[in-house]
């Protein structure tokens, strides 16, 4: 059975009827690259010159008051070139009861800001998909490896990463 | 009639009681780690699953304190066995081997599972594939994870292994011989 969890806001139809979607459309700030919906869940793809006006709009909007960031995790796409990075911020309002998902993609090697001034648990979240894809976040008060030990060679969640690692033991 | 007179004692001891008279002929080096292989003080040092069957052994079902084990302490300096009981991932590898470093000689080393003994089902990049690659092993314990059959039948092992220790360059005499085969003259 498909949770709805946005079923007090939002009929789990119609992606841009998402009232996260809406405010995002109604800020001329914060334009969006794209919109999706899979099971009910929405996501919004912003680019990184705008994420994180529009992740603070999704905080302070008195209508959707997003005020826990439930993790920031990132995929890579080394086929998809120019963008092979998705940095995603997973949102969740507890007064409101809604979940909200944002997407930004990235090139290699490119930055993006931190959010420890939106939301200060980002630290040890970005600190995570620092240590796993080696995206680097502008602003972080400590970059640093979190799961990895200190000195590990490499980002273990990249597609060329070998899964045995690159130690023989 | 009496029987006195038939039992009496030999000349050596013709004056004293006969419990006074009770003399065990031995080796240091018997002595020693009969000793040793007796008290063996475990370290408390759970890193995955193992660490339940291990709790298990330690409790009253499988009563560990059976044999004289059972005292597991929280800090290496009082410990002489370590029991790698679960995954070592590469962060607390480092770890293990500090733990193994602050232990006091003699010590001894037990691999409890699959994962210390050769990384287990986690042949990956975080994991150390066996506790051999960071500290000396006496024993390993096959299973996923083993029972506390196993964790008991390695304890005995260890004991054995500790039997045949050689002190101040001497090995012990025959300790224990239903322990050893008769043809095997060499330690493990």
């Amino acid at each position: 059975m498909t949770v709805n969890w946005n079923r007090q806001n939002f009929s789990g139809e119609d992606p841009e009827q998402h009232p996260a979607v809406v405010a995002l459309r109604k800020n001329a700030g914060t334009p969006l690259v794209g919109v999706g919906i899979f099971r009910g869940e929405v996501t919004a793809v912003l680019s990184p010159e705008h994420s994180i006006e529009a992740l603070t709009l999704l905080r302070d909007d008195p209508g959707l008051v997003f005020d826990m960031l439930a993790d920031v995790t990132a995929v890579h796409w080394p086929q998809r070139e120019g963008a092979e990075f998705d940095v995603i911020y997973h949102l969740y309002s507890l007064s409101n009861k809604m979940r909200f998902r944002v997407k930004v993609p990235l090139a290699e090697g490119q930055e993006i800001r931190s959010v420890v001034g939106v939301w200060t648990t980002a630290g040890w979240l970005e600190r995570e998909v620092f240590d796993m894809f080696g995206i680097h976040f502008a602003g972080h008060p400590d970059q640093r490896r979190i799961l990895n030990p200190e000195g590990f060679d490499g980002h273990p969640l990249r597609k060329e990463f070998p899964v045995q690692g690159r130690v023989r033991w | 009639m009496s029987t006195i007179g038939k039992n009496k004692p030999t000349r050596v001891y013709r004056n004293k009681k006969p419990r006074e008279a009770n003399i065990l002929l031995t080796s240091t080096s018997a002595v020693i780690n009969h000793s040793q292989r007796s008290s063996l003080m475990p370290l408390t040092f759970g890193l995955a699953c193992c660490a339940i069957e291990m709790i298990a052994t330690a409790g009253p079902r499988f009563d560990l304190s059976r044999f004289g084990w059972e005292a597991y302490r929280a800090t290496p300096r009082q410990s002489d066995l370590m029991i790698v009981a679960g995954t070592i991932t590469n962060k607390m590898g480092t770890v293990v081997k500090k733990l193994y470093d602050q232990m006091a000689e003699p010590k001894w080393v037990i691999a409890m599972g699959a994962c210390a003994t050769c990384g287990g089902i986690f042949q990956t990049y975080s994991v150390v594939p066996g506790a051999h690659h960071l500290i000396p092993v006496d024993v390993y314990i096959p299973g996923c994870p083993p029972r506390p059959e196993a964790l008991i039948h390695g304890f005995m092992t260890l004991q054995m292994k500790i039997d045949q220790k050689r002190n101040f360059g001497v090995a012990p005499v025959d300790v224990e011989p239903g322990f050893r085969g008769p043809t095997r003259k060499e330690p493990f």
